[in-house]
C-alpha cells in the first residue's frame, strides 16, 4: 500500500452565504485546492454532504460539482467528466469522503483525488432546518417523537451532569476555548472571545444546554487534493503532510439503543484503529480537532478517545489542557463552535486546519513544531465516527 | 404525507410492541430483525408494559416544522422496566417538576399533524407521571 499525502487545501469562510449557491461555494474551494497542489488534475471527486437533497432540493452532487467544476478527462480527446460521487454519513460526511479518497489513492486505483465537503444550511430557515437535521437520527423512533439533534445532545448533557455531579457551568471550557482560538482564524464565523460570565448568563436552548453549548449551523465548503508523493510537482512548495492513519466505525443510530449512552464506542474504536495503523501512541498527538457540534460531545469524545477517564473530559477544558498551550490543544482554529458548523463539510475543514498546523501555516494559532494531528468528525452522537491521523512527513521530501 | 410509513408503525405507536429474542431473552424496542445483544435472528413480538422511569429529559423550544405548534415540549429518554430506553415526549406534567428517576407510564396522545389542516392526525406513545389516573 502506498503513502497518501494531502497535496492541496482550500476553504471558504464559514457563515451565512446568502448570495452564493451550493455549487459556487464548492467550486471555489475545489479550484483553490487544485491551485494549492501545484495544479494536479483530479481523476475522481468525492463530495461530503449531509443535507443538500433536503435543504437545497439537490441530490446528485458528485456530478453537479464535477460538471460545474470543469473536471473532465483530458486524455484521448474524451469529453466525459471524471468519476464523481457523494458520500453521506450525517455530520461525519466530510471525514467519510476523505476516507474514501484515501482508500482510492492508497489502493493504487486512482492517482489524484479531489475531496470536497460542502453544506448550505441557509437555503432554508428555522423549523425547516431543524426538521432536515432530524433526518440524520432514527426517523421512525426519534424524529417522529419531535426530537432534534440539539435536544438529543441536551439529553446526554443532563445525564452526564447528573451521573458525574458536574456544576452547571462545567462545560463552559469548550466554547471558551473555541471562541478564543477563532479570533486568529480569518475563515471563522465568530472571531470574538467570550467570558465565563457570558456563558453563565447565556440564553438556554434546550436545558441544560445554552446557546454557547451549540455550534451554529452555517454554510461552508472545504477541499483537499490527495495523491501519492511521487506524483507531486517538482516545485511543490509545502512541507509534506501524509495520512498516517484512517479509520471509521459506527454505533446504533438511535441514542436510546445504547447500553450506556455516555460512552461512545465508535470514537474509542476508530481512534485506536487509526493510532494502530499509524504506529503511533496517543501521547505523540500534538493537536486534536475533535467533534464539538455540542460541548457535551466534545467532553465525551475526549473520554472515549482516551484523553480523560469517564466523567472527567470536561475538566480538561475547564483546566486549560485543551488550549493552544495546553497538553492536548483542541479546536485550534475555533472548532465547529466558533469557526461555525458546516455540517457534512466539517470533516474536510478539520483536515484543512490540521494541514495548516502541520505545515506551519496556522499564523497566531500555530502549535509550535506540530507533527501529528488527530482529527475526528461524528455523525450524530458518534453514530458514525471517522478518525484520521495526519503527520508532517519531515522537511526532506522523498519519492521523486 | 407519509401514510404507508405511519400505517406500518401502528403497533409500535399504539401498543409499544417490540421483540423478545428467543435465544437470549433480550427485550428489544424498537423492533429489529437481528438481536443487538446476541446476534440471533429475532422473530417474536413483545408488548412492553409501558412502565418505566425518566433516564434524562430536556425542553425543546426550537422545534422541527411538523412540531412547531407544540413547542415548547419536553422530550425524555425513558428507561422501560423491561430494560430498553425509549425516546418519547412527556405529557400531563402540570406543575410537577421532572426529575431523573421519576416513575412514568405510557399514554396514547396526538403527536402531530402530517401536512396541512386536512392532513392526517398522528397518534402515538407519550409518557406521563405514573399513578395520575388512580
Amino acid at each position: 500500500m502506498t503513502d497518501v499525502v494531502i497535496a492541496g487545501i482550500g476553504q471558504t469562510p464559514v457563515g451565512e452565504h446568502w448570495d452564493t449557491s451550493l455549487r459556487s461555494l464548492a467550486v471555489k474551494v475545489m479550484l483553490a485546492a487544485v491551485k494549492d497542489s501545484g495544479g494536479l488534475r483530479p481523476q475522481a471527486l468525492y463530495v461530503g454532504n449531509m443535507l443538500a437533497a433536503n435543504l437545497s432540493n439537490q441530490a446528485h452532487l458528485g456530478t453537479l460539482l464535477a460538471d460545474f467544476g470543469g473536471l473532465r478527462f483530458d486524455d484521448h480527446g474524451h469529453k466525459a467528466g471524471i468519476e464523481a460521487e457523494t458520500i453521506e454519513a450525517g455530520g461525519a460526511s466530510g471525514g467519510a469522503a476523505l476516507r474514501q479518497g484515501y482508500l482510492a489513492v492508497a489502493s493504487g486505483f486512482v492517482d489524484v483525488v479531489l475531496v470536497v465537503g460542502v453544506e448550505k444550511f441557509t437555503d432554508k430557515v428555522g423549523p425547516e432546518v431543524e426538521a432536515a437535521a432530524a433526518t440524520a437520527m432514527d426517523s421512525d423512533f426519534e424524529a417522529d417523537q419531535g426530537l432534534t439533534p440539539t435536544a438529543q445532545a441536551a439529553l446526554l448533557a443532563r445525564r452526564y451532569m447528573h451521573d458525574f455531579n458536574i456544576p452547571a457551568d462545567g462545560l463552559a471550557g469548550f466554547p471558551l476555548t473555541a471562541h478564543a482560538n477563532a479570533v486568529g482564524n480569518k475563515n471563522a464565523m465568530y472571531r470574538k472571545a467570550i467570558t465565563l460570565e457570558a456563558y453563565q448568563n447565556a440564553e438556554p436552548v434546550s436545558d441544560p444546554l445554552n446557546m454557547f453549548d451549540v455550534a451554529p449551523n452555517a454554510d461552508g465548503a472545504a477541499a483537499l487534493i490527495l495523491t501519492r508523493p511521487d506524483l507531486l510537482p517538482k516545485d511543490y512548495p509545502h512541507p509534506l503532510v501524509r495520512i498516517a492513519g484512517s479509520a471509521s466505525a459506527s454505533d446504533t443510530l438511535g441514542l436510546h439503543n445504547r447500553p450506556n449512552p455516555l460512552w461512545l464506542p465508535a470514537v474509542q474504536v476508530s481512534v485506536e484503529q487509526a493510532l494502530k495503523k499509524a504506529g503511533k501512541r496517543r501521547e505523540e498527538v500534538d493537536l486534536f480537532e475533535y467533534h464539538d457540534a455540542y460541548s457535551i460531545h466534545a467532553a465525551l469524545c475526549l473520554e472515549a478517545a482516551g484523553f480523560a477517564p469517564p466523567g472527567l473530559g470536561w475538566k480538561l477544558a475547564a483546566g486549560g489542557s485543551i488550549s493552544l498551550i495546553g497538553q492536548i490543544p483542541c479546536a485550534t482554529l475555533g472548532g465547529s463552535k466558533a469557526r461555525g458548523n458546516p455540517g457534512g463539510a466539517t470533516g474536510v475543514y478539520q483536515a484543512v486546519e490540521a494541514v495548516l498546523q502541520l505545515q506551519g501555516r496556522a499564523g497566531q494559532n500555530q502549535i509550535p513544531g506540530a507533527k501529528l494531528a488527530l482529527i475526528q468528525c461524528l455523525g450524530g452522537p458518534a453514530s458514525t465516527a471517522v478518525t484520521h491521523l495526519l503527520e508532517r512527513a519531515g522537511d526532506q521530501v522523498t519519492g521523486y | 404525507m407519509e401514510i404507508p410509513r405511519h400505517w406500518r408503525l401502528k403497533k409500535q405507536r399504539y401498543g409499544l410492541v417490540g421483540n423478545v429474542c428467543e435465544a437470549c431473552d433480550a427485550k428489544i424496542f424498537p423492533p429489529r430483525d437481528i438481536c443487538p445483544n446476541c446476534g440471533a435472528e429475532v422473530k417474536k413480538d413483545f408488548a412492553f408494559s409501558g412502565k418505566g422511569e425518566v433516564y434524562s429529559y430536556t425542553t425543546i423550544f426550537e422545534a422541527p416544522s411538523d412540531f412547531d405548534e407544540s413547542a415548547p415540549y419536553t422530550v425524555a429518554l425513558i428507561k422501560l422496566e423491561e430494560g430498553p430506553l425509549v425516546t418519547a415526549q412527556l405529557t400531563d406534567l402540570g406543575s410537577q417538576p421532572v426529575e431523573i428517576g421519576m416513575p412514568v407510564e405510557m399514554v396514547t396522545r396526538r403527536l402531530r399533524q402530517d401536512g396541512d389542516e386536512r392532513g392526517m392526525l398522528i397518534y402515538g406513545y407519550k409518557f406521563r407521571p405514573a399513578g395520575l389516573a388512580a
